[in-house]
C-alpha cells in the first residue's frame, strides 16, 4: 500500500494525506519510528489518526502506512498472568527490551511465541466442526484450562489434528471445508477489539456473582453476566472495592483494567496477587487474572483502547464457557480520553465538552456483558460481568459519564466521602445504592439458604431506613426523647452498620466472607433484635440491653474464620442466656 | 547551520504562528531572536502543513512580526545536569540566578521524561520522618509517594513546606537525601523566605531550587515542574539519592495551562480548564516513585491553594484522583492559632499501611493511629453536640472525649515551627493523650500493646 504523508500534528492526533485506500479504524504505522495509530476519521484522501504513543518528534512529511487491519488482540494460551498496556503489549517484555521507562515504537509479541504448551485434543480426525467448537485444550495454569476453539468463519471436517507440546504458532489442526479448501489452525486467533465476539444467544442472568463483600452480596448483588458501576469522589475507596472484587469474586477469570489510574496501584496488584490465595481453590489469585495497565501518564489514546482490549479478552474466555468478570478502573478516564480526541478532531461537543456519542459508547461497552450460549455445538454457557468505576468531578453524580452509565447498568454502588471520613468501609451508602436484579436470584437464595434470606434482608433494610428518619429527631431533641422501641431500632441499625456492613479489606479473615457466613452474622443480629424487643415488652430497660456483654461477641463474629463457623451459631445460645439473666435481674429488683 | 525564519505571522498572547517552515517536528524546541539580539525559547505545539504554532516560554513582550528570527533546534527542551546543581538556585527556565557559575553539564535530559513502566515500579513502603506529628503519626509519608497539601489563601502552607524540607529524613542515616524545590508564581517575599530559610538552616546544600516568581511570565511555569522533576530523576536514579520534590503552587501552574489552552481556542472543560488537565497533571505527579533495582526514590509534596477552600474545584479534585492521599489544611484550626492547621479527619495517606509497623516505625503505630483517629472524631462529635444542646446534655463519656479533642489539638496537632519530633516522640505522645481515656474505651488497640505501653503513660 502506498504511504501517506503527515500534514498536521497536534498532541496525540495526526492528520495524514494521500490515505484514500485507508479504512476507518485501520491500524497505521506513523513516522520513522512506526508508532502505532488508528484511523478515526476519513475526509477525502485525508485521514485523522489517533496515535497510541507519544507523538513528540513527528513532523510534516513523515510517512504513514496502513496495515489494512483494525486494532486487534491476539488470543491464545499465555494470556493469563500477563500484564499488558492498553494495546496488548506485555509490560514485562517491554521492560526486558528497553528498560524501566516506556519508550516509543516498541514491537513485542503479545503472546510468547517460543513457549511450549501441551495440547490435548478433544476431537478426532474426520469430525465435523464449526465455529466455536472446542478442538482441544491446554492447561494454562492450575486454575485455567484454556480451550482451543474453531475461529469464526470456518467449518468443515477435521483433516488432521495433532497432540503434544506445541507453540502458539504451530499448526494443531487442519480443517477442510465443503469446497475442499484447507484451513490450517494454530492455537492463536486474532479479533478486532471494537467488535463484540460472536455468541449464539443471550439469556437472562439468574445467579449472583458472590464477591465475599457483605454489603454487596446481601444488599446490592450483581449477576454473573451483569453490570455494575461504582461512582465516588477520590478517597472514597473505589479502587479498594475493585481490588476486593478482583480478589474474591467467584468468577473463573478476572480481567483487571487499570485505565488511566495510578502507577503504584498497579504495582500493588502485581505484587499482591501472586501471594494471595483464592479462597475456593487455594491457588494464587494471579493464576486466573489478566492485567491491563495503562496508567494516567501513559499515552491517552491507548487509554481509550484499553477497555476494549480488556473486554475482548474477557469475551474470549467467556466463549470457552467460563464465568468472567472485568473490572474497569476508571471508566471516567476512558471517557476523558474520548473527550480529548474529540476536542482535537474539532467535533461539536455535547455536555461538559464530552463528545455527543459518549452515551452510546458507554452503552455499547456495558452491553458486551451478559450470560450467553456460546458458539459451538455443545451449547455451553458463559458469562461476562462488567464492573466499572466512575470518578465524577467533585463526586458530583450529575456528571455526564455517571448519568450515561446509570442508564445502562443494573447495579449502582454509591460511594460517599462522608462515610469514608468516618472510616466506614466499604463506603457504599446503603440508602442510595440499588440493584435491579431484585427477584432474579430468588431460586439461588432458596437453594443456598432458604426462604428466610429475602425477608431478613428486607427487614434489615427497613431498620436502616428507620434509623435515618430517627436520626433527624435525635439531632433536634436528643436520644433520650426516643421511645425504648425506637432506641432499640437505633441500636440494631448501628449493629448492622458496624458489625455487618463495615468490612475491613486489610484484615486476613474479614476481607472475605462466604455467603453462608454472611447469613449467620445477619441471623445473629436479627435474633438479638427480636430477643430485645421481647425483653423490652417485659419492661427490661434499654440501657441494660445495650450494655450486654454478648454484643461484643456479635460484633466480633465477622472475625471468626470460615472453618469455625459453628462458633457463630453458638453465640445464639449466649444471647439467650444473656437475656435470661437480664430477666432474672429485673425480677430480683 | 540552522535555518532561520523571518516568517512570523501572528502573535497572540503566549502563542506565535510561523509560516513557510519545513521539517518542523512536534514538541521541538525553538529559539526566538528579538531585533535587539535577545534570545528567548519556545516549543512547537502544533504543526499544520507549512505552519508551526509555537508556545513562548518567556512572554511576548517586544516581539514583532517583521524582524523576529526563529530557529528550530531539532530537539526537545533539555536541562543540563551535573552533581554541582545541589545547593544552586535557578529561575523557572533553569538558568542560575544565584550569581554562581553556569552548570557544566555531565548529561542533558529532555524535561518531559518518559512514563515509568508499571511493571518496573517498586512499591513505596519506606517511612520518611517529617517531624510533624500529624504527618508521621497519622498520615505517614513513604518514599516514592505523592502526597499533596491542599491549602487555601492565607494558610501557612509555605512554612510547612519549608519545615518539611528542613526536617525530612529517612531513618537509616547512611542514605543520601536531597530536596528539589519548584516554586511557580509565588511572590518575591515567599521565595525569599524559602531561600533565606534554607541558607540559615544549612538545608540549602542538599537542595536545588527552581524559582518562578509571580511577575515572571506565567508561561514559564509550565516548564518549571518538569525541570525540577528531571533534576530529581537525575539525583535519584543516577546519583542514588532519595529526593523529596516540593512544588508550590500547583494552582498557578494550572492557570498557566488554562491560559495557553484559551489562547489556542480549545474547547474548555470545567471552569475553563482544558479537558486534558488530568492527563497533564498526571504527567507531573506520576513521575514520583521507586524503580526496581535502583537505589534512589522520588517523593512529591505538591502544594496547591484551593480557590475558596473548595475541594471540588477541578485543581484539587483532579490532583486528589492522581495522588496517593492528601493533607488538608483547616481554616478553623488556623483561626484558633494552631500550627500546623492539619485537618486530621479529611487528610489521608493511602500508602501509610505499608510504611508503618514493626521494623519501619513501631509495632503499635497502626493501632495508635486508629484509636487516635476514632477518639478525635468522637470528640469532635461531642463538641458539635455541645454547641447545639449545651454542655449539660453531654454524657460523662462525651465530656471526656470533648476534653480529649481539645488536648489533641493543643498537644498533638500544635507544634512549633522549629520543633522536629521523632517518630518515637510522636507515638508516645499518642499514648499520653490516650491515657486520658479509660482502658475499656481503647478498643482499637490490641490488648498486648495496651499491657506493654499504657502503664508507662497513665498518670498516677
Amino acid at each position: 500500500m502506498s504511504a501517506g504523508k503527515i500534514i498536521k500534528v497536534t498532541g496525540p492526533l495526526v492528520i495524514a494525506e494521500n490515505m484514500d485506500e485507508a479504512k476507518m479504524y485501520d491500524v497505521v504505522e506513523v513516522g520513522g519510528q512506526k508508532l502505532i495509530g488508528e484511523i478515526v476519521e476519513v475526509r477525502g484522501d485525508r485521514a485523522s489518526i489517533q496515535v497510541y504513543e507519544e507523538t513528540a518528534g513527528l513532523g510534516v512529511g513523515d510517512p504513514v502506512t496502513s496495515t489494512g487491519e483494525p486494532l486487534s488482540v491476539e488470543l491464545g494460551p499465555g494470556l493469563i498472568e500477563s500484564i499488558y498496556d492498553g494495546i496488548q503489549r506485555p509490560l514485562d517484555k517491554i521492560r526486558e527490551k528497553c528498560g524501566d521507562y516506556i519508550t516509543r515504537g516498541i514491537r513485542v509479541n503479545s503472546l510468547d511465541p517460543d513457549r511450549l504448551w501441551k495440547f490435548k485434543p478433544e476431537k478426532k480426525q474426520g469430525d465435523e466442526v464449526q465455529e466455536g467448537d472446542i478442538l482441544g485444550s491446554v492447561d494454562e495454569t492450575v486454575l485455567v484450562k484454556h480451550k482451543i476453539m474453531v475461529p469464526g468463519g470456518i467449518s468443515g471436517r477435521l483433516k488432521e489434528i495433532k497432540a503434544g507440546e506445541m507453540t502458539i504458532n504451530d499448526i494443531v489442526a487442519i480443517i477442510a471445508d465443503k469446497e475442499g479448501k484447507e484451513h490450517p489452525l494454530t492455537m492463536k486467533q486474532r479479533w478486532p477489539v471494537r467488535k463484540p465476539r460472536n455468541y449464539k444467544n443471550k439469556i437472562s442472568p439468574t445467579i449472583p456473582l458472590i464477591t465475599g463483600q457483605r454489603v454487596i452480596d446481601a444488599f446490592f448483588p450483581v449477576a454473573k453476566g451483569g453490570t455494575a458501576c461504582v461512582p465516588g469522589p477520590f478517597g472514597s475507596g473505589k479502587t479498594v472495592i475493585q481490588h476486593q472484587l478482583a480478589k474474591w469474586a467467584d468468577a473463573e477469570i478476572i480481567v483487571y483494567v487499570g485505565c488511566g489510574e495510578r502507577g503504584n496501584e498497579m504495582t500493588d496488584v502485581l505484587m499482591e496477587f501472586p501471594h494471595l490465595k483464592d479462597p475456593r481453590s487455594g491457588e494464587p489469585l494471579m493464576k486466573r487474572t489478566v492485567l491491563i495497565a495503562n496508567t494516567s501518564n501513559m499515552p491517552v489514546a491507548a487509554r481509550e483502547a484499553s477497555v476494549y482490549t480488556g473486554v475482548t479478552i474477557g469475551e474470549y474466555f467467556r466463549d470457552m464457557g467460563y464465568s468472567v468478570a472485568i473490572m474497569a478502573d476508571s471508566t471516567s478516564r476512558w471517557a476523558e480520553a474520548m473527550r480529548e480526541m474529540s476536542g482535537r478532531l474539532e467535533e461539536m461537543p455535547g455536555e461538559e465538552g464530552y463528545p455527543a456519542y459518549l452515551g452510546r459508547r458507554i452503552a455499547e461497552f456495558y452491553e458486551r456483558a451478559g450470560r450467553v450460549i456460546c458458539m459451538g455445538r455443545d451449547n455451553r454457557e458463559g458469562a461476562l460481568s462488567i464492573i466499572g468505576a466512575v470518578s465524577p468531578p467533585g463526586g458530583d453524580l450529575s456528571d455526564p459519564v455517571v448519568q450515561s452509565t446509570l442508564r445502562v447498568v443494573k447495579v449502582f454502588w454509591s460511594l460517599e466521602d462522608k462515610l469514608a471520613y468516618k472510616r466506614h468501609f466499604p463506603a457504599i451508602n446503603w440508602l442510595t445504592s440499588y440493584t435491579l436484579y431484585g427477584n432474579t436470584f430468588d431460586d439461588y437464595y432458596k437453594q443456598e439458604i432458604g426462604d428466610q434470606w429475602k425477608n431478613m434482608i428486607q427487614f434489615s433494610m427497613k431498620i436502616l431506613q428507620q434509623e435515618a428518619e430517627l436520626e433527624e429527631i435525635v439531632r433536634l431533641v436528643g436520644l433520650d426523647a426516643l421511645s425504648p422501641e425506637n432506641r432499640m431500632v437505633m441500636e440494631t441499625a448501628r449493629s448492622i452498620r458496624e458489625d455487618f456492613l463495615h468490612q475491613n479489606a486489610f484484615h486476613p479473615v474479614d476481607t472475605f466472607t462466604s455467603f453462608q457466613k454472611q447469613f449467620r452474622i445477619m441471623d445473629l443480629i436479627i435474633f438479638f433484635h427480636e430477643q430485645s424487643e421481647k425483653a423490652l415488652k417485659s419492661s427490661v430497660s434499654i440501657v441494660s440491653i445495650s450494655r450486654m456483654p454478648v454484643r461484643e461477641k456479635i460484633s466480633q463474629s465477622k472475625f471468626i474464620p470460615e472453618s469455625e463457623m459453628k462458633k457463630i451459631e453458638n453465640i445464639k445460645n449466649e444471647i439467650l442466656k444473656g437475656f435470661e439473666e437480664l430477666e432474672k435481674e429485673r425480677v430480683h429488683a | 547551520m540552522l535555518k532561520e525564519y523571518y516568517t512570523v505571522r501572528e502573535i497572540i498572547g503566549p502563542l506565535m504562528l510561523v509560516e513557510n517552515v519545513q521539517g518542523v517536528k512536534y514538541e521541538e524546541l525553538v529559539e526566538i531572536e528579538l531585533p535587539n539580539g535577545e534570545v528567548r525559547n519556545g516549543k512547537v505545539l502544533e504543526v499544520n502543513q507549512d505552519k508551526a504554532l509555537i508556545q513562548l516560554f518567556q512572554g511576548a513582550t517586544g516581539l514583532n512580526v517583521r524582524s523576529t528570527k526563529i530557529r528550530f533546534l531539532g530537539k526537545g527542551v533539555e536541562i543540563p545536569l551535573s552533581p554541582d546543581i545541589l545547593g544552586r538556585i535557578f529561575n523557572g527556565q533553569g538558568k542560575p540566578i544565584d550569581k554562581g557559575p553556569a552548570i557544566l553539564p555531565e548529561v542533558k535530559r529532555d524535561i518531559n521524561g518518559s512514563p515509568i513502566n508499571p511493571f518496573a515500579r517498586d512499591y513505596p513502603e519506606e517511612f520518611i520522618q517529617t517531624g510533624f506529628a500529624t504527618i508521621d503519626g497519622l498520615n505517614t509519608l513513604v518514599r516514592g509517594q505523592k502526597l499533596p497539601i491542599f491549602s487555601g489563601s492565607g494558610l501557612p502552607h509555605n512554612q510547612m513546606a519549608a519545615q518539611i524540607a528542613r526536617q525530612a529524613k529517612v531513618l537509616s542515616a547512611s542514605e543520601k537525601f536531597a530536596v528539589v524545590f519548584a516554586a511557580m508564581g509565588i511572590t518575591f517575599g515567599e521565595a525569599n523566605y524559602f531561600i533565606e530559610d534554607f541558607k540559615r538552616t544549612g538545608a540549602l546544600e542538599r537542595t536545588v531550587l527552581f524559582i518562578n516568581l509571580a511577575d515572571d511570565p506565567a508561561i514559564e511555569r509550565i516548564a518549571t515542574p518538569r525541570m525540577a522533576l528531571t533534576t530529581a530523576e537525575y539525583l535519584a536514579y543516577d546519583l542514588n539519592m532519595h529526593v523529596l520534590v516540593i512544588m508550590t503552587d500547583m494552582t498557578n501552574y494550572c492557570e498557566a495551562l488554562r491560559e495557553v489552552s484559551a489562547a489556542r481556542k480549545e474547547i474548555p472543560g470545567r471552569r475553563g480548564y482544558p479537558g486534558y488537565l488530568y492527563t497533564d497533571l498526571s504527567s507531573i505527579y506520576e513521575r514520583a516513585g521507586r524503580i526496581k533495582g535502583r537505589k534512589g526514590s522520588i517523593t512529591q509534596i505538591p502544594i496547591l491553594t484551593m480557590p475558596e477552600d473548595d475541594k471540588t474545584h477541578p485543581i484539587p479534585d483532579l490532583t486528589g484522583y492522581i495522588t496517593e492521599g492528601q493533607i488538608v489544611l483547616s481554616r478553623t484550626l488556623h483561626r484558633k492559632g494552631i500550627y500546623p492547621p492539619v485537618d486530621v479527619l479529611q487528610s489521608l495517606s493511602r500508602l501509610k499501611d505499608k510504611g508503618i509497623g514493626t521494623g519501619k516505625t513501631r509495632e503499635d503505630h497502626s493501632d495508635i493511629f486508629n484509636q487516635l483517629f476514632a477518639a478525635y472524631a468522637r470528640g469532635l462529635e461531642a463538641r458539635e453536640l455541645e454547641v447545639i444542646l449545651g454542655e449539660a446534655a453531654l454524657s460523662e463519656m462525651d465530656r471526656l472525649y470533648y476534653k480529649f479533642a481539645d488536648e489533641f489539638e493543643e498537644k498533638y496537632i500544635r507544634q512549633s515551627e522549629y520543633e522536629d519530633r521523632t517518630i518515637e516522640f510522636t507515638l508516645n505522645l499518642g499514648w499520653e493523650l490516650l491515657s486520658m481515656l479509660p482502658r475499656m474505651e481503647l478498643k482499637r488497640i490490641r490488648p498486648e500493646f495496651l499491657d506493654k505501653y499504657l502503664p508507662k503513660f497513665v498518670k498516677k
